[in-house]
């Protein structure tokens, strides 16, 4: 555990604290990033950050909550729950992707 | 370095479309970035939280100088009073709002309560309007008195729409 802790530290962040260059994510940065979050990272968890990576891959920009909650299967309420304090900033730091573009 | 923002209190207080939409992309906003949210619906604006009113909310055309018509050119303010320019007029924008992953007032309304926000109607209007809490979609929190909404803004930062 050490030795990921100390590789996410020798990463590159930009000022919102998301990854510059998204080919330093791997699932174990992920499990990191999450928990400086204070987050546990569940099943659940990995249906949002796949889903965010996807929708990213196609157009360049993280998901609006709207289409997140429609097209993942995972509800509002349930988002909210798994990322408190902002979720789709929070994803899409934990994603590895940069700070979602969107307002809604 | 200032501090954040940490609760907002939106008072929502038209009944056009473009009278409801910025506080609710607002008070919605508010809970993505982790902020708690409050919104407080009174005078024409509870027509957003009025079950049978909020699938029909339009932008009103009449009056409205900054109207513009499809591709960009200044729509002259006569042309707004015409039959059907209205519903044209909403139309137009919620197909654009659509693209833009807006939704519809209803299903706004339940993602914000959804995402923990909270919503209100106000008293006065409600009894100016002779309304009551069946005539309201089910995620109105409440019907609260100006000093209610006042007690509940503790610490927020009260935003007028």
């Amino acid at each position: 555990m050490e030795k990921i802790e100390s590789k996410i530290k020798q990463l590159d962040f930009d000022a919102d604290g998301n990854l510059v260059h998204l080919e330093d994510w791997d699932k174990e940065v992920a499990k990191e990033l999450a928990k400086s979050e204070g987050i546990e990272l569940t099943e659940k968890h990995w249906v949002v950050i796949d889903y965010m990576r996807k929708v990213y891959e196609q157009t360049g920009d993280a998901p609006s909550i709207r289409k997140l909650t429609k097209e993942s299967g995972v509800s509002t309420k349930e988002l909210y729950s798994l990322f408190p304090g902002g979720p789709a900033k929070k994803a899409a730091r934990i994603a590895g992707l940069p700070k979602p573009k969107g307002c809604i | 370095m200032y501090e954040r923002i940490k609760k907002v209190s939106i008072v929502i207080s038209k009944g056009s479309l473009d009278g409801v939409y910025p506080g609710l992309i607002m008070g919605n906003g508010a809970r993505m970035e982790g902020m708690d949210a409050m919104l407080f619906f009174t005078f024409f604006g509870l027509d957003a939280i009025v079950d049978s009113r909020m699938d029909k909310i339009t932008v009103a055309t009449v009056g409205n100088s900054a109207m513009r018509m499809p591709g960009g050119m200044k729509m002259p303010t006569l042309l707004g009073m015409l039959p059907g320019m209205s519903a044209f007029a909403s139309k137009m924008m919620k197909k654009e709002m659509e693209a833009l992953d807006i939704p519809p007032v209803r299903e706004f309304i339940e993602m914000i309560s959804d995402s923990g926000g909270e919503i209100y109607a106000c008293k006065a209007a409600m009894d100016m309007f002779h309304l009551t809490k069946k005539d309201l979609c089910p995620q109105v929190n409440e019907i609260l008195t100006v000093g209610e909404f006042y007690e509940r803004s503790a610490g927020a930062q009260i935003i007028f729409t």
